[in-house]
């Protein structure tokens, strides 16, 4: 097991077993699923997501009160919301590629929709943020241990809002409010319409798009997850898992035990672990050569690196 | 008791919610006072209140320089304890008791309010209006090992202490931090964490980056240090799990 990974007590390919559920959910439905069972089992009693206009505009309560109002909330544009229901889950369910501050309902989710159990999703990022908010809770009060489930997805770049219109609007020449899904994947950036036009774009041109503090970013795989999640390593309607936490642990054995996922093992899979390894060792050796240039950017000046 | 560290508190121009915020570890602060901690002094908690040699100590409040006594007794604390914290957003950056805070009238008062660290060096910044009682009681248990650790618990308690440490280094503290030195140091990846540990709502997520109303603000510090990218040092924050559990068994 390499640092690149992280920490990991097993890893599994897996599908969640609900083909209703997998209709939603961008790979293999483990998130949507994993809080669908949480739900059910008052391991958490609400989950933060990142939803989005159609969700804003039926279930407003849910959703971080920010200074938009529907009229103003683009399409694809994510929406933090708090969801205690299956339904609104599904609604939430599927990759936003740009930035969700989930984490910012993290405070609010204790406070005015009265969660003690919360479950979160987030970014390898928001991981850490979660983690840090848990360990040095500088504003937040009682939160911390509020925190029962928080699932990491896979992540090696997020995108600012105006450049996904700029990427799918101007390059994929698509209007966002037809487009289905969005996929990373196979070295190509997918954008799928909803009358079934399918436009790839290479990496090489969403690059320049990416969010400046990703360049920064060290962590593919979620390391500080509970459970962690992404596409890489599994087959198409798969996901690789690791879990990784006591919490994680535990949670995975009972959704396994009741049925919610099938799996095989890693290991047996194309192109399994190795894929995701290396991508981890080019993610992480490319931003910390970027953190190196930091520390030499100007003449006797550096710009900041937060790690030290 | 032998094995325990000593803390004072010294209380200055603060509202003594750090105190209740302290206090509200409930039973965890009993515990920490029964195995850990030899509280020599602490107004409105107990009877004693005159600063003592002490290993550590806590400062609520602002400094009145108009006030004799508060000048005398931040460097009283200061002379007499090996580790002076600074506790809370007024100890801290000023807070509430300066000019410019939640969008409240300049008055002549603000004037006359410094942080403590414009009079003494400080050791520890433990920012936030208030701060959370988890943060002073990870705090507290890691003073405790770092004065009465063995030698692991000792570089572990540094570790986690430093990046505490290393905010002394500024006085001055504003949501308008975030943009300076995270935003516009191109490090903000978007988390909302910022947001989160307002405690005024100033800050609300535009696009994923944090908007702050600089007129909210009252400059208590929470946000860049709550913020992922003000510190992350790694190597700790990726044990949370077991310092955690190590922090909560140890309060049992
Ligand atoms: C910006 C970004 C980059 C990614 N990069 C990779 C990658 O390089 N390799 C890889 O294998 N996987 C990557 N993923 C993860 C992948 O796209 C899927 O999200 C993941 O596999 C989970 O799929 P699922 O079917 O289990 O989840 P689902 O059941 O579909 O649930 C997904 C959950 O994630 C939440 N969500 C959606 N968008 C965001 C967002 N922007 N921020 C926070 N939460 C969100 C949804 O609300 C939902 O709850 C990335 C995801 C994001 C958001
Ligand atoms: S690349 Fe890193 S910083 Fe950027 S969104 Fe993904 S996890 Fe966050
Ligand atoms: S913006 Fe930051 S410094 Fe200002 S009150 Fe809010 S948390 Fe405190
Ligand atoms: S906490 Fe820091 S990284 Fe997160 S949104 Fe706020 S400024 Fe950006």
């Amino acid at each position: 097991m390499g640092a690149e990974l992280g920490n990991y007590k097993s890893c599994v390919s897996a599908r969640s077993t609900d083909k209703e559920l997998l209709k939603n959910a961008q790979d293999g439905g483990i998130v949507t699923q994993l809080f669908a069972f949480a739900l059910e089992e008052g391991i958490i009693d609400g989950a933060i997501v990142a939803a989005n206009k159609e969700f804003y505009a039926k279930y407003p309560s849910k959703c971080i009160q920010d200074s938009s109002n529907l009229d103003m909330i683009e399409p694809w544009r994510p929406i933090p919301a708090i969801v205690n229901t299956k339904a609104e889950l599904l609604a939430a369910a599927g990759t936003k590629y740009n930035i969700s501050p989930n984490v910012a309902l993290l405070k609010e989710a204790t406070r005015s929709f009265g969660l003690d159990k919360i479950g979160i999703v987030g970014t390898p990022c928001q991981m850490q943020a979660v983690r840090k908010a848990q360990l040095y809770p500088v504003g937040l009060r009682n939160v911390g241990a509020s925190i029962s489930l928080a699932v990491g997805i896979f992540c090696m770049e997020n995108f600012p809002y105006q450049s996904i219109l700029q990427l799918v609007e101007d390059h994929a020449a698509m209007k966002l409010e037809s487009v289905k899904k969005m996929e990373i994947g196979k070295g190509k950036f997918w954008v799928y319409g909803k009358r079934g036009q399918v436009v790839q774009l290479p990496l090489k041109i969403t690059h320049k798009y990416e969010q400046p503090g990703c360049h920064v970013c060290l962590d593919y795989v979620a390391n500080l997850g509970d459970i962690s999640t992404g596409s890489v390593g599994s087959p198409d309607g798969w996901s690789t898992v690791f879990v990784r936490s006591k919490i994680g642990d535990s949670v995975w054995g009972k959704a396994m035990a009741a049925g919610c996922f099938e799996t095989q093992p890693i290991e047996k899979v194309k192109p399994g672990l190795e894929l995701v390894t290396k991508l981890a060792n080019e993610k992480i050796t490319k931003n910390k050569k970027t953190l190196e240039g930091r520390a030499t950017f100007g003449v006797g000046k550096a710009l900041r690196n937060p790690y030290i | 008791m032998a094995d325990k560290i000593t803390v004072g508190y010294t209380h200055l121009s603060g509202c003594t919610g750090c105190t209740v915020a302290l206090a509200d570890n409930y039973g965890g602060l009993l515990t920490l006072l029964d195995k850990y901690v030899d509280l020599k002094y602490i107004p409105t908690l107990a009877d004693a209140r005159h600063i003592q040699k002490v290993d550590v100590s806590f400062v609520e409040g602002s400094v009145c320089i108009n006030d004799k006594l508060a000048v005398e007794e931040i460097k009283e604390t200061r002379e007499k304890s090996a580790i002076v914290v600074a506790l809370g957003g007024c100890a801290c950056y000023g807070n509430i008791t300066r000019f410019t805070r939640g969008g409240q009238q300049n008055q002549p008062q603000h004037e006359s309010y410094l942080p403590i660290g414009d009079l003494i060096k400080v050791d520890v910044f433990i920012p936030g209006c208030a701060p959370t009682p988890e943060l002073i009681r990870n705090v507290a248990v890691m003073a405790y090992l770092l004065l009465k650790g063995t030698k692991e618990q000792k570089d572990l308690a540094t570790a986690f202490l430093t990046p505490l440490m290393k905010l002394t280094a500024k006085n001055e503290a504003c949501g308008c931090d975030l943009i300076v030195d995270v935003i516009n140091q191109g490090l903000c990846m978007g988390c909302g964490s910022c947001a989160a540990s307002c405690p005024v709502r100033a800050i609300t997520m535009e696009y994923g980056k944090p908007n702050v109303e600089r007129d909210l603000c009252i400059k208590c510090g929470a946000c860049s240090a709550q913020c992922p990218r003000g510190f992350f040092n790694t190597d700790v924050i990726s044990q949370y799990e077991a310092i955690n559990e190590a922090i909560m068994a140890a309060l049992q």
